[in-house]
């Protein structure tokens, strides 16, 4: 980076290659965002045109038939999330735990590292691991299968924002319960994660966001079903899945509810991230 | 479990044994003992859960493994009628429609992260970075629903249109525009995976040391010339790491290319065919597949699927923490 590089003569011409340049980035980030707002004025458009009571309160129509809704989807996505989540979230809290607590062992290295691997591994192959050890033993798809493929999706997602909270808790806190001879694993549970609580709340959700919009993985899971299920043993519908059959469907009456189910789900996963920053940054304001 | 076991907790035994009542002590330990094998256990299933996933898989995909032999990978018969399998569709579909979003998605990656890193005040950069991130956020469903009735028919009707007419001597952009094709699944891709580049992107740019920019500024640097002077080498191994990340994302996306690709298992040199990726193939036929080979095979599919995540993944990574630690060594 010699002096000489930089010419004082064709100065005019480098700031506008500089301010060139500049603005290509500009146009970059606008470009980008494009495509957030087509998707999302396209959702509120064709969905509040598609969105009725009846999509909320009835059962999915036979083809051909007027009407219908998703109410089971509706139910079972909240159905198989939620067991995701019991499956998912202590397994996660604790590999946190293990992870923040063991901070510079090998072992734990190697755990974070195949925390962050299982991360990249694409969730349509989460779906046929849950397929090969859940499904294909059991005989039948089921709301089980399903959850399963959630929660290890999940598991990861939350073993790393439980570590990240964790290791922000001042070292002096758990000196100070250490200190009154508060045994370790209390201290750990009533101090350390007490006071990481809402972060790691933050990560959990963050979690359910992204598993609730999960839709390979379900596929042949949880498969679908057009009736009420609550059992765990049976195949459970989901708002993503159909969305998916919906949308692929030659029927104009299906691909609108669609467009209905898509909004719904969209909302249901942006609430929830814009709710979490929403409440973070709330909290970060008033720590300043 | 002994040498797992922290300071603190040798800590809280001596502080114990100080204080004379070494019953409790004893009560102590067991319940810290008890709470370090929990944790453990549950660390240790993330890795299990890594292995079970390989193994799993492996076991399940023997069958047509061990019937067609490493030819499985090159084979370009897909017939489950016949019940003939073989991957080389699938692997040329990923391939190419992973490499259309990339050459899509990089350039406007790094604009993006230079405009937020470099350009924007803090404030702004925060918010675009919010926006930039509720594009990951929208369910791959969503995607492919937008993509089937919006996106795949602008495609056609304008881009390949265009394509088609001024470059169409190229085998390439040559043949019938299509909604759902090779192209509509790249455009589709590049869209999904701009955020996972540009945010690691952004990431590696501001941990290039200020001093770094200062110095080129204060040689009489403009601000391109500073940016590529200072912060792309910096970056450089990081900007690998993201591309290689992105690159992970593409490969293992399912449903929304699954919605626009065509589903078909052909290998055509024109971009505009309908094609197939290995997730996709996967998504549309598992829950259909009759025979065993036919699930054996699909199976097989998403071990290769498995192997290039890995893989990608553990690459991207150790390249993004050199960054990192480069930073760590200059003390910057």
């Amino acid at each position: 980076m010699a002096g000489a590089t930089f010419k004082e003569s064709n100065y005019a011409l480098r700031k506008f290659k500089s301010d060139f340049m500049m603005t290509i980035t500009v146009s970059a980030t606008v470009i980008t965002l494009i495509p957030l707002f087509l998707v999302l004025g396209y959702l509120l458009f064709k969905g509040a045109t598609s969105l009725n009571w009846a999509f909320f309160t009835h059962m999915p129509a036979p083809v051909g038939e007027k009407g219908g809704g998703m109410a089971n989807a509706i139910v079972g996505t909240l159905f198989v999330v939620g067991i995701a989540c019991l499956i998912g979230v202590p397994i996660g809290i604790g590999a946190g735990l293990f992870l923040a607590e063991h901070r510079n062992h090998r072992f734990a290295d190697a755990v974070r590292f195949s925390a962050d691997v299982m991360m990249g591994v694409p969730s349509i192959v989460v779906g046929i691991f849950a397929y090969a050890v859940i499904v294909h033993p059991m005989g039948r798809f089921s709301t089980l299968a399903g959850s399963f493929a959630l929660a290890i999706i999940m598991v990861p997602l939350v073993t790393r924002t439980t570590e990240e909270m964790i290791i922000l808790v001042p070292h002096e806190l758990r000196e100070a319960s250490l200190a009154l001879g508060v045994p370790q694993w209390k201290t750990s549970l009533s101090v350390i994660v007490r006071t990481a609580l809402s972060g790691i709340a933050t990560g959990v959700i963050l979690a359910i966001a992204r598993i609730a919009g999960e839709t390979a993985p379900l596929l042949f899971t949880a498969f679908g079903n057009h009736f009420w299920t609550t059992s765990l043993v049976q195949p459970i519908a989901t708002l993503p899945v159909q969305v998916y059959t919906y949308a692929i469907s030659p029927f104009p009456d299906w691909q609108r509810q669609a467009w209905a189910g898509a909004l719904t789900l969209t909302g249901i996963v942006l609430a929830l991230e814009l709710g979490v920053r929403w409440v973070t940054a709330g909290q970060a304001r008033t720590a300043r | 479990m002994a040498e797992l076991g922290t300071s603190v907790a040798e800590n809280v035994a001596v502080v114990g044994r100080e204080s004379r009542r070494p019953r409790v002590v004893h009560v102590r330990l067991f319940g810290d003992r008890l709470f370090n094998l929990i944790t453990l256990v549950l660390g240790s299933l993330i890795l299990l859960l890594l292995l079970g996933f390989g193994i799993a898989l492996l076991i399940d995909a023997l069958p047509a493994l061990r019937k067609f032999g490493p030819a499985f990978l090159i084979s370009t018969d897909w017939d489950p009628v016949n019940d003939v399998y073989g991957a080389l569709p699938f692997i040329w579909g990923t391939t190419v429609s992973s490499a259309i979003a990339l050459i899509l998605a990089v350039p406007l990656s790094l604009g993006v992260a230079l405009c937020l890193s470099e350009l924007a005040p803090d404030s702004l950069s925060r918010r675009l970075g919010f926006l930039v991130d509720l594009l990951a956020a929208i369910p791959s469903v969503v995607y492919g629903l937008w993509a089937i009735f919006v996106l795949g028919p602008w495609v056609r009707d304008y881009v390949e249109h265009f394509l088609g007419t001024y470059f169409g001597f190229l085998p390439i952009f040559a043949g019938p525009k299509v909604a759902v094709g090779m192209f509509s699944a790249g455009v589709v891709l590049a869209i999904m995976v701009i955020p996972y580049i540009s945010s690691v992107c952004t990431d590696v740019f501001r941990v290039v040391p200020q001093t770094q920019r200062e110095a080129a500024i204060a040689l009489g640097a403009t601000k391109w010339e500073m940016v590529r002077m200072a912060v792309l080498p910096y970056g450089l191994s990081g900007i690998i790491g993201a591309i290689i990340l992105g690159l992970g994302r593409a490969l293992g996306e399912t449903i929304a290319v699954a919605m626009v690709i065509g589903n078909a298992p052909n290998i055509s040199l024109s971009l505009f065919a309908p094609a197939a990726t290995l997730a996709s193939v996967i998504a549309n036929e598992f829950a259909e597949a009759t025979s065993d080979l036919y699930v054996s095979s699909l199976i097989a599919l998403g071990l290769v699927l498995l192997g290039l995540g890995i893989v990608l993944n553990v690459v991207a990574r150790l390249l993004v923490a050199a960054v990192a630690r480069q930073r760590f060594d200059s003390g910057g």
